[in-house]
């Protein structure tokens, strides 16, 4: 299935909508499996675009989210903490937190919903 | 999120397909690279699995698991016992015809060259049936270590395609394809007989789940492999049977406290660290290990295998490390992960025998934070005895 057209998108695996909330894709919650476990950072903490920000666990695997730019966390999604298979339901909707964007143009750098396809498609190919 | 921990790495070259391969990829699973072997970790949410349900159906129902990648070496001849019990740890005298044990491979140092379920076929024919990872290694083990004796060491381990079917309704659902009186067959027994109209079939009624269930060895062409795989899905169908990849097997292994080579036992780790004593028969006649577990067992262990739930939010995974209050390193997690069916976050870890009592408590390092975690009574899962 598509993308949303609604935002954009990380190679990190993540979106983010113009107001700045962001989550996984579609794509990260299948490649994951079962999530069982989401650490966000709380409201108030500076991010740096890039730099690990929290994780989120599947049954089998840990991995690291991304700060997709740089911010400060207004909100975080803390139904996450116990319904964590609400990303596997749907990644799109269960956003894991609010930020304020700092750059504006850092916006600019991200993936397209059409980019952000074709990139996954090719990854998969290799 | 990083690509590189989600994405499974690209297929070497060499890795090794059972010959259900096409069919796991046709169902969709999801694959990965496990001990040289390219098997599936989980199948689809779309047909009903996934890690999680996938567990839970082996605990509530029945399951189907692909284990071909397991090996298998057969000792027969006159001095088929004497090889066996001069290779491993457990007392095969005692085996009658059609019996298994649980048994390990022991180097001199009584450390692991792998764990074994050791079946009894005939008056002097035993199947040793071995880890993946450690076929090439276990059979010239064997087979270096039995040149005395009279017996012929076969490795089987191509000829046969191993599947699993685990759970409570795993004999209804087996039953249901073979003329054997399965019913008849206790745990760790084994009986032949027509299944899926192949004549003389091996089932073991042996598995790596602390479930009920049986082990099956049937021919390993893919034609015959594809046709009773799915003659024994179709089978669980009204039975809620689905396939499970490795994903599950592991987890339902870990809360059955059973032993994952490389993890929890390894060439330097020894049986009575594992905590495996009642598989070793130091009283029968000498094996290969014996006197080093004697040396051993005077001195005491400086680690021993401990079962862990997490107290604090937090899952332990495989290599992590064990911190005291004070914050330094006691030891190391073999084996950690939630636990679907118990649905805690649980761990075996190796600490000193000071901190193994049962309430004890420790700290599991966790992106650098220690995390809380208490010692608890092992197994973790035991399934319930049938009334």
């Amino acid at each position: 299935m598509p993308s949303p057209t609604d935002r954009q998108y990380t190679k990190e695996h993540e979106w983010i909508t113009p107001d700045g909330t962001m989550g996984i894709t579609d794509h990260a919650q299948e490649a994951l499996g079962d999530i069982v476990f989401v650490e966000l950072p709380k409201a108030g903490t500076e991010l740096t675009k890039g730099k690990p920000i929290g994780t989120v666990e599947s049954v089998k695997a840990v991995s690291d989210i991304y700060a997709p730019v740089s911010g400060t966390v207004t909100a975080a999604n803390d139904a996450l903490a116990t319904a964590p298979e609400q990303v596997n339901k749907d990644a799109h909707a269960a956003w894991l937190i609010k930020i304020k964007v700092k750059d504006p143009s850092e916006m600019n750098a991200l993936l397209s919903a059409a980019d952000y396809d074709k990139f996954v498609s090719e990854e998969a190919g290799h | 999120m990083s690509a590189a921990e989600t994405i499974p790495p690209a297929v070497p070259q060499t890795v090794r397909k059972t010959a259900l391969n096409a069919v796991h990829r046709r169902m969709g699973a999801k694959m990965v690279e496990f001990n040289g072997w390219d098997m599936p970790v989980e199948y689809p949410a779309s047909i009903g699995c996934g890690i999680v349900s996938e567990h839970m159906a082996v605990r509530t129902g029945a399951g189907i698991f692909d284990v071909s990648h397991m090996g298998d070496i057969r000792l027969a001849g006159p001095g088929a016992l004497a090889a066996v019990q001069h290779i491993s740890m457990n007392d095969a005298s005692r085996l009658a015809i059609g019996q298994a044990q649980y048994s390990a491979l022991l180097y001199p140092q009584g450390t692991f060259v792998d764990d074994v379920i050791v079946h009894r076929l005939g008056e002097d024919e035993y199947l040793l049936v071995i880890n993946a990872g450690t076929r090439e290694k276990d059979f010239n083990w064997v087979r270096d270590n039995t040149r005395q004796f009279n017996c012929a060491v076969e490795h089987l381990s191509d000829d046969f395609t191993q599947i699993a079917i685990q759970g409570p309704k795993a004999v209804e659902l087996l039953q249901k394809l073979t003329d054997a009186d399965l019913s008849a067959v206790k745990f760790y027994w084994v009986t032949r007989g027509t299944l899926c109209g192949l004549k003389n079939t091996l089932m073991g009624r042996t598995g790596y789940t602390a479930e009920d269930g049986f082990e099956i060895y049937i021919p390993s062409d893919e034609a015959t492999s594809e046709r009773v795989w799915y003659a024994i899905l179709d089978a669980g169908k009204e039975l809620g049977a689905i396939p499970c990849g490795l994903g599950a097997r592991n987890t339902l292994r870990l809360e059955g406290k059973l032993p994952l080579y490389g993890h929890e036992i390894s060439d330097t780790i020894n049986v009575w660290e594992a905590g495996l004593d009642r598989f070793c028969k130091m009283e029968k006649p000498d094996f290969i290990g014996r006197a080093a577990l004697e040396k051993g067992k005077a001195e005491g262990v400086k680690k021993t295998l401990v079962g862990l739930e997490m107290i604090e939010r937090g899952i332990a995974r495989d290599d992590y490390k064990i911190l005291d209050d004070g914050g330094s390193e006691i030891g190391y997690v073999t084996s950690g992960s939630p636990a679907p069916f118990l649905k805690k976050n649980i761990a075996l870890a190796y600490v000193p025998p000071v901190y193994s009592e049962i309430g004890s408590t420790v700290k599991v390092e966790i992106r650098g934070q220690g995390v809380k975690a208490q010692v608890v009574p092992t197994p973790f899962y035991k399934r319930p005895k049938k009334s």
